[in-house]
């Protein structure tokens, strides 16, 4: 065979001949950054256009007063504290995706499967308190387009933009949040059924992983722009 | 402008690939280097520790001095706010996202766009501004 390979079709071995991966990264894991990068930008969109909000109106609610219960708990007088919880939870279960992450480098398939099953109950809790959350806010008046009597008159204008904005926003975030439940939720059941033990790689849960990060970090900043500043 | 920042960016992305060329031998998986993990057990959890120290700074300024009144709601407040958010945003890009222990030449593809959006956002505040003065 090999005496009928032309010059041209040889492997090329060369630097700066294809020899040599240019970025090192498997392709998959590429695709999923790119995926990444063109999310970033539709998220952008929309915190860009919150902020440029913020600085056209001449007021806006007070977050402080917005978003001051727990629920089951207490109505009044909490600021902040469900919202930390909230953050907290997701930090945590970013925290157990990187360590399944980890497991899987040590092609350790019995902790890929508890990290990835604590970092699915995360996930859960984390969409469950926004559903409890947005539960409180509705019942209060506001949903998209609608707020509350108490906030008519020198407030209307912003509170609308407000309103709006934090539905769609934490909307589309928890939208993310589910599908990246229901894709851990897959991964969990192919390492279960010993796929990734064939292949012979991990490298599934790492792509997973970016992508359950990148949720994280678009409540980083959500969590900041909304509730702090 | 735009185009000389492109010529820099990519003299660097082709920098690394003639220095990483010169390194100790890989193994290789799929045409693809395997590289150090670079994340123990014990760096997660530092990493977790200043994701949280981060996050309670924000929440003693935002209950501790903001709602009782020490310190007034405005730019300061703001600023210090979008700066701890940068940094948490960085330690998970870097270390949950492991994007510090790729090539350059990923990181800087990457890296461009989001320049990029700062470029937008502040043009788009500016627009806001105007808005605000204008309009409302």
């Amino acid at each position: 065979m090999s005496t009928n390979l032309s010059q041209l079709d040889e492997v090329k071995t060369g630097r700066w001949s294809g020899g040599r991966n240019p970025l090192s990264v498997e392709y998959g894991k590429l695709m999923i950054w790119i995926f990444l990068v063109s999310d970033t930008f539709t998220f952008s969109a929309f915190l860009i256009f919150y902020g440029a909000q913020r600085f056209a109106q001449p007021n806006w609610p007070n977050p402080d007063i917005i978003f001051e219960s727990i629920p089951y708990i207490t109505e009044h007088g909490t600021p902040l504290v469900f919202v930390g919880i909230m953050t907290f939870i997701l930090i945590m279960s970013s925290v157990t995706m990187v360590l399944a992450v980890e497991a899987g480098h040590r092609n350790s398939r019995k902790e890929v499967i508890k990290w990835m099953i604590w970092t699915i109950i995360g996930g859960l809790t984390f969409l469950g308190c926004q559903a409890l959350e947005w539960a409180h806010l509705h019942h209060e008046g506001f949903w998209f387009g609608a707020i509350p009597d108490a906030y008519r008159g020198e407030l209307e204008q912003s509170s609308i933009q407000f309103s709006s904005l934090f539905f769609t926003i934490t909307g589309f975030h928890g939208f993310h949040v589910t599908t990246g439940i229901i894709i851990n939720i897959i991964v969990l059941f192919m390492t279960l059924a010993n796929v990734f033990e064939r292949r012979g790689t991990y490298l599934m849960i790492e792509k997973v992983g970016l992508y359950w990060h990148f949720v994280d970090l678009v409540w980083v900043f959500v969590f900041t722009l909304f509730y702090l500043v | 402008m735009g185009i000389c920042v492109y010529f820099i960016l990519f003299s660097l992305i082709f920098k690394d690939i003639i220095m990483a060329t010169d390194n100790q031998p890989h193994t290789v998986v799929d045409g693809v280097e395997e590289h150090d993990a670079g994340m123990s057990k014990k760096k997660i959890w530092t990493v977790f520790y200043y994701l949280l120290a981060l996050t309670c700074i924000e929440f003693i300024i935002a209950l501790g001095f903001v709602h009782s009144g020490i310190l007034e709601r405005g730019l300061l407040v703001n600023i210090i706010y979008i700066v701890l958010t940068l940094i948490k945003a960085y330690y998970i890009i870097a270390y949950f996202m492991h994007l510090k222990f790729e090539r350059l030449g990923l990181v800087l593809i990457l890296g461009l766009s989001l320049i990029l959006i700062v470029y937008f956002i502040i043009l788009l505040f500016i627009e806001g501004s105007y808005l605000g003065l204008h309009i409302y």
